[in-house]
């Protein structure tokens, strides 16, 4: 990463720890939501921008990341054993679903995925016994860490922006490490990363295992954040949501969903007066930027920066390959 | 017995309308590969054309002929001009990310202009129930279901019997050899486009009298034509068809005597099955990649 871009992570870094201090209480519950989305538009940022596959299930094991952990406190098990298990849980199933959409090609995963949120919704709705079904479950508690309880809403903000910063930590050393560079190489270019001998299928399956694990665990920071949850949060909507983000941010882009989960947070708030219009609008900015600038907010600035920094100091002509057409 | 022979006919005539749509996104598929996650959509919004033009005071039947004629200019030409066109430099990713947000927007659009209660839609026939060996079966779903057929033989004819239908199909098959031997490639696949957009509100008409006009039937729909199309075989035509079938069938069938709050599940877990068994579908060719 250049200059630059350090400069920029600190200042947004900066931003995210101070400016909750002078939000009202709707402010600081935004800023949660944030970390929320944030988390779980990095984890479809794994499965979209580095191995290049459309799931349509994020929203899906962000339900059942919160199920579980809703279920497991209320069993009495510690939150952080039960946030693990929602993560592992999480990386099973996305393990299970993706082995046999990822045999075939033609972005089936989409569709399969696609179909396994109505499942889960289904399932989430109709099994009352575990779910409470329609009425959902209410009065999860929020958790206590180390006897600092996360009660207040902006003791409960550091908490999610505490997790946000150590899975994106994590996230960005995986993608540093020998695996990392294989979800990039299957997005260039598959069939190169096939004969360089990457078992393709291997790295795709784990990387949408991986990223539908941190749907689950962001899934377990909404619980206690909501208090309440219930099968329509986690319908299909929420999915093709998260999706949006991480395109409108930028696929690809490590802060791609932390730029897009801010749109998706802000936007609504200030389009109040546009009322239900308001995501007629924000389907029209997307297939607009899939026109115009197919790489999102991030791809743009990029695009921008580099311009800027072509015409400040041009490469020098020794390097210019030697033109051939005028 | 009885019952079986009503709900075989019921899903013989759901699966013909989910073979409609079915047909539509293989044929865009294979010209143009459009994957049109907006599909269920297509076949919402016609429904709702047809609604105002009865509104505004037209006839029944000409309310159907301006619903079919906003469908193929809007879900037909518009489409393919604003929302595909541009994209199709960019690979197939960002064109289906751009129809997710177009049926976002279809979807919305249509709660926010109408609202979101189920309108009644007006059906084809009179509900009257016949009777055949003691299984009840409605003029409805008979009337669903000879529309849908002589749709799809209409379309068969026209692709294999008709100059213009083996140039569409020459484009999908093989667009460079096509324009090769002299087949205008641009056109046919326009005309893919207007196809689907006519076969889109044919369901329309069919479908909304059972679901009523509603804006968030395109969702399942869309599901539907997806799943039919795996199914039977992404590449052909005869594969969707056969898919769509399949599927309303077995949806009906499993609805009653499986379970009824799981009936959007066994779809899925045929679809599953089909994947890991036959991932080229029940009637499809598998298809040789080039690198």
């Amino acid at each position: 990463m250049n200059r630059l871009g350090v400069i920029a992570v600190v200042v947004g870094a900066i931003f995210a720890v101070t400016v909750p201090l002078f939000l009202k209480p709707y402010g600081i519950y935004l800023s949660s939501t944030w970390t929320v989305l944030t988390i779980a538009a990095m984890g479809l940022n794994l499965t979209l921008g580095y191995a290049g596959q459309v799931s349509l299930a994020q929203g899906a094991f962000v339900g059942i990341g919160a199920y579980t952990t809703a279920l497991l406190m209320q069993a009495g098990v510690p939150y952080p054993l039960a946030f693990i298990a929602a993560g592992l849980l999480c990386f099973s199933i996305g393990w299970v679903l993706g082995y046999p959409a990822l045999r075939v090609q033609h972005h089936y995963l989409a569709f399969v995925t696609l179909a396994f949120t109505t499942l889960v919704f289904l399932v989430l709705r109709n099994e009352e016994w575990l779910t409470g079904g329609t009425y959902g479950l209410s009065g999860i508690s929020r958790p206590v860490l180390f006897g600092w309880s996360t009660n207040s809403s902006l003791r409960f903000y550091y908490f999610s922006l505490g997790i946000l910063a150590v899975l994106a930590a994590g996230t960005w050393w995986m993608l540093r490490s020998p695996w990392g560079r294989a979800f990039i190489a299957l997005r260039e270019n598959p069939i190169r990363a096939l004969s360089l001998g990457l078992d393709t299928r291997r790295y795709t399956l784990m990387a949408f295992a991986i990223g539908s694990s941190i749907g689950g665990l962001s899934g377990a920071v909404f619980a206690p954040l909501v208090q309440y949850i219930e099968p329509l949060s986690f319908a299909l909507n929420l999915s093709l949501n998260l999706l949006l983000m991480v395109i409108v941010g930028g696929s690809g882009y490590f802060f791609g969903p932390f730029v897009g989960a801010l749109v998706a947070v802000l936007l609504p708030e200030w389009l109040r007066f546009i009322q239900g219009y308001y995501l007629v609008f924000y389907a029209v900015l997307v297939m607009a930027m899939m026109a115009f600038c197919p790489t999102g907010i991030l791809g743009l600035v990029d695009r921008i920066v580099k311009a800027v920094n072509m015409r400040r100091d041009p490469p020098q002509p020794a390097l210019r390959p030697e033109r051939t057409s005028p | 017995m009885a019952s079986f022979i009503q709900l075989l006919v019921s899903g013989l005539a759901t699966g013909a309308i989910y073979a409609l749509i079915a047909v539509g996104f293989t044929l865009l598929w294979q010209t143009s590969q459009t994957i049109n996650f907006a599909q269920g959509e297509f076949v919402m919004l016609p429904a709702f054309f047809i609604l105002e033009a009865m509104y505004l005071g037209a006839p029944f039947w000409l309310a159907i002929l301006i619903g079919i004629a906003l469908s193929v200019l809007l879900l037909g030409l518009v489409f393919k001009l604003i929302i595909v066109d541009p994209m199709l430099k960019h690979g197939v990713l960002p064109l289906v990310i751009s129809t997710i947000a177009l049926s976002l927007f279809i979807k919305e659009m249509t709660k926010n202009l109408y609202s979101s209660n189920a309108q009644p839609f007006p059906a084809l026939a009179p509900p009257i129930d016949l009777h055949f060996f003691g299984a009840v079966i409605s003029t409805q779903s008979l009337v669903v279901l000879a529309v849908a057929i002589g749709a799809v033989v209409a379309l068969h004819l026209l692709l294999h019997k008709t100059r213009l239908g083996r140039s569409m199909q020459a484009t999908a098959q093989n667009p460079t050899l096509a324009r090769i031997l002299g087949i205008p490639v641009r056109r046919m696949v326009l005309y893919t486009f207007l196809l689907n957009a006519v076969l889109c509100a044919i369901a329309s008409i069919l479908i909304s009298p059972i679901y009523l006009a509603k804006f968030i039937n395109g969702e399942t729909l869309g599901v539907a034509a997806f799943l039919a199309a795996i199914i039977g075989g992404f590449n052909q035509v005869r594969g969707a068809i056969f898919g769509g079938f399949v599927l309303g069938i077995l949806d009906n069938l499993s609805a009653a005597y499986l379970s009824s709050s799981y009936r959007g599940a066994f779809p899925l877990l045929i679809l599953i099955a089909v994947i890991m068994w036959r991932p080229q579908g029940l009637l499809g060719r598998v298809e040789e990649r080039t690198v």
